[in-house]
């Protein structure tokens, strides 16, 4: 019995882990044939970002059961920070070693101001945390935009009010222009690699999901009194989920930034919009749900795209397909037929080998 | 010297005295009984042994150790688990993790085990599976380990409740009305698991009931508490006897 379910889960986390490769294999191929858009081909390292930062903030919406609204406020940590730190360093090491650094400087850093903010608002009952983040998200989106950064023979100069400001030598150079943002991050960032963030984000996920961790950080969810007189440390645990999910979020920023060789920070890529498609990403995919979350990221990423001819209904249509996905995921009619009808029942019942 | 011993507990909400001088001492291995009309403070009682409260008076100690306004975590490290009237599982997890969770503090091994499933993960957790489908089969639950707690029918989660609270490794089990909700039937299988609990795991078991069949039938001693205040205490017999209690009971219809 207790094997069946171990296997279940196992069973299901490998089908997660082979859509996943089957997709970027497929879309390599096609890619390799020459017969990807360039607009696809454009769209395809974002589209990883994306199912990172939708699947790490299941880890807290869905896993933890807080509402975060500040995940693109990681993204946008991660994003900055790495792309300062690679060019500053550019030329001194190899591309690889500098993305690797790049990578865990930027990851760190958002873990860092996620057990900042967590720290304090977690251990309140309460829906603390989204007011929090979506505070925090507009704030380090707004404190960017008026940070100016330089380098000369003198060393790094710093000012929070213009490029002049900075006072650069000749031959000096600037590396964060305000709301002019980073110019110049080396490209290191491709498909492959975001393949593979992709890979060790879920690796990393549903893995702790399914540990003593992740027992723990759903009790709190389910009933948080219940855990207490079992001996959880309450914060301790969302702290934990909060925390994994900001790096993986900070992870998530440094594959965008390293794609792009203009980096500013507008509300467009790091605003609270951002933060509540990220949500919607989840919501529609199911709450808790981790390959949920990625077919979302992915169909609703595209879906303005393949839309984009019809123009003038493009987005009539995508907020017509975002009811279906919710009817489909969570009226309670639509959840009675997929029961019912589900394969893995039909299966188990052909096979008589019903769970009960 | 008591298991657990409360002197002078009291606590007020606003101006209710929800309960005033509560005094209780329970040898180990005993099997308790803490009753009274509905409203009289029995849940209070519990919540304040367990830290969900900070009484306002009064200690407690549990060994001898002054265990007063812990909090809960530590009161259930240092060895009180306990049920709730009105059933907290952990919905959304199977059978089994319900139980799992709570060997939390008992079978340990870092996120890093966790998460790159090392040799010490899997022996944890396969220790851990032992160990819950063990306590499982004790209250008849290990053929529903994979389904969802809350698709369990309303009197096996109360069973899967006790269970889960088992799993702590407490030396004091606080039962808040365990039979509720069961049918005559369930009734006495609960009362024979109880006597089994506390004979096969050598627990110290208090509990607060309003079905008095169950009362008579496992506790050893009473205590019964009306209005917050205790009305008296003793022999089960000689306090069911008690036209007192009775009164009280009657009162409350
Ligand atoms: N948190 C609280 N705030 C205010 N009043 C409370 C609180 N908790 C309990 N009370 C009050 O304290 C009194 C005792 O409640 P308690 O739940 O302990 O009763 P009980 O003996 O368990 O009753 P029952 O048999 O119905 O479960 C009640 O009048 C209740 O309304
Ligand atoms: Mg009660």
């Amino acid at each position: 019995m207790k094997k069946l379910l171990t296997n279940k889960i196992f069973k299901n986390n490998l089908i997660t882990y082979g859509i996943v490769i089957i997709a970027f294999v497929v879309i390599s191929i096609i890619k390799g044939t020459g017969n990807l858009s360039s607009l696809f081909t454009g769209l395809l390292v974002p589209l990883c970002a994306y199912i990172i930062l939708a699947v790490s903030l299941n880890l807290v919406v869905g896993i933890s059961g807080e509402l975060s609204l500040g995940h693109a406020g990681f993204m946008c940590v991660g994003a900055f920070s790495s792309a300062l730190f690679s060019k500053c360093v550019v030329g001194t090491m190899p591309d690889g070693l500098r993305f690797l650094l790049a990578l865990i400087i930027g990851s760190v850093l958002a873990g860092i101001i996620g057990v900042l903010i967590g720290i304090p608002v977690l251990r309140l009952k309460g829906d603390y945390l989204a007011i929090v983040t979506l505070a925090f998200g507009e704030i380090i989106k707004n404190i960017i935009n008026v940070i100016y950064i330089g380098r000369d023979s003198k060393g790094f100069h710093f000012s929070m009010t213009s490029e002049m400001d900075l006072n650069l030598e000749a031959g000096g150079e600037t590396l964060i222009n305000g709301a002019q943002g980073i110019t110049g991050t080396p490209k290191d960032s491709s498909f492959l690699i975001g393949f593979i963030l992709v890979m060790i984000t879920l690796f990393i996920v549903l893995n702790l999901i399914n540990s003593r961790d992740g027992r723990a950080i759903m009790a709190i969810r389910d009933n948080r009194i219940a855990a207490e007189s079992i001996g959880i440390n309450i914060t301790k645990y969302k702290l934990l989920a909060f925390t994994v999910s900001s790096v993986l979020a900070g992870a998530a920023g440094v594959l965008y930034s390293h794609n792009l060789n203009n980096l500013q920070a507008t509300s467009k890529n790091f605003g609270y919009n951002m933060s509540i498609m990220f949500l919607v990403f989840v919501v529609l995919g199911g709450i808790g749900n981790i390959r949920g979350s990625i077919i979302a990221a992915v169909l609703l990423t595209l879906l303005p795209e393949l839309l984009r001819g019809l123009n003038a209904y493009r987005m009539l249509i995508y907020a017509i397909v975002l009811i279906a996905i919710m009817l489909f995921n969570w009226a309670p009619g639509a959840l009675a037929f997929r029961e019912k009808y589900s394969i893995k029942n039909w299966l188990s019942k052909k096979t008589g080998k019903e769970e009960m | 010297m008591a298991l657990l011993e409360a002197k002078n507990l009291s606590i007020s909400f606003g101006g209710l005295r929800a309960v005033d001088e509560f005094n209780i001492s329970i040898e180990k291995g005993q099997l308790y009984g803490l009753i009274g009309p509905n409203g009289a403070g029995k849940t209070t009682v519990f919540n304040l042994l367990t830290g969900v409260y900070k009484p306002t008076e009064g200690i407690v100690t549990l060994n001898g150790i002054d265990i007063t306004a812990k909090k809960t975590i530590d009161l259930n490290k240092a060895g009180i688990a306990r049920t709730f009237q009105n059933i907290r599982l952990f919905k959304d997890l199977s059978v089994l993790d319900n139980v799992k969770a709570a060997l939390h503090n008992h079978y340990v091994y870092s996120t890093f085990d966790g998460i790159f499933r090392t040799p010490k993960f899997r022996k944890c957790e396969k220790a851990m599976n032992e160990r819950a489908m063990e306590l499982l089969k004790v209250f008849d639950l290990d053929e529903k380990a994979d389904i969802l707690a809350s698709n369990l029918p309303y009197g096996k989660q109360r069973k899967l409740e006790i269970a889960r609270a088992l799993a702590t490794e407490p030396k004091i089990l606080l039962l808040d009305e365990p039979a509720a909700g069961m049918n005559p039937n369930e009734t006495l299988e609960l009362m024979e698991t109880i006597r089994f609990i506390r004979d096969k795991f050598d627990m110290t078991i208090l509990l607060i009931e309003h079905d008095m069949k169950l009362v008579s039938g496992i506790c050893e001693e009473l205590t019964v508490l009306n209005f917050g205040r205790i009305l008296t205490k003793g022999k089960t017999s000689e306090v069911l006897n008690n036209p007192e209690v009775i009164k009280a009971y009657l009162g409350d219809e």
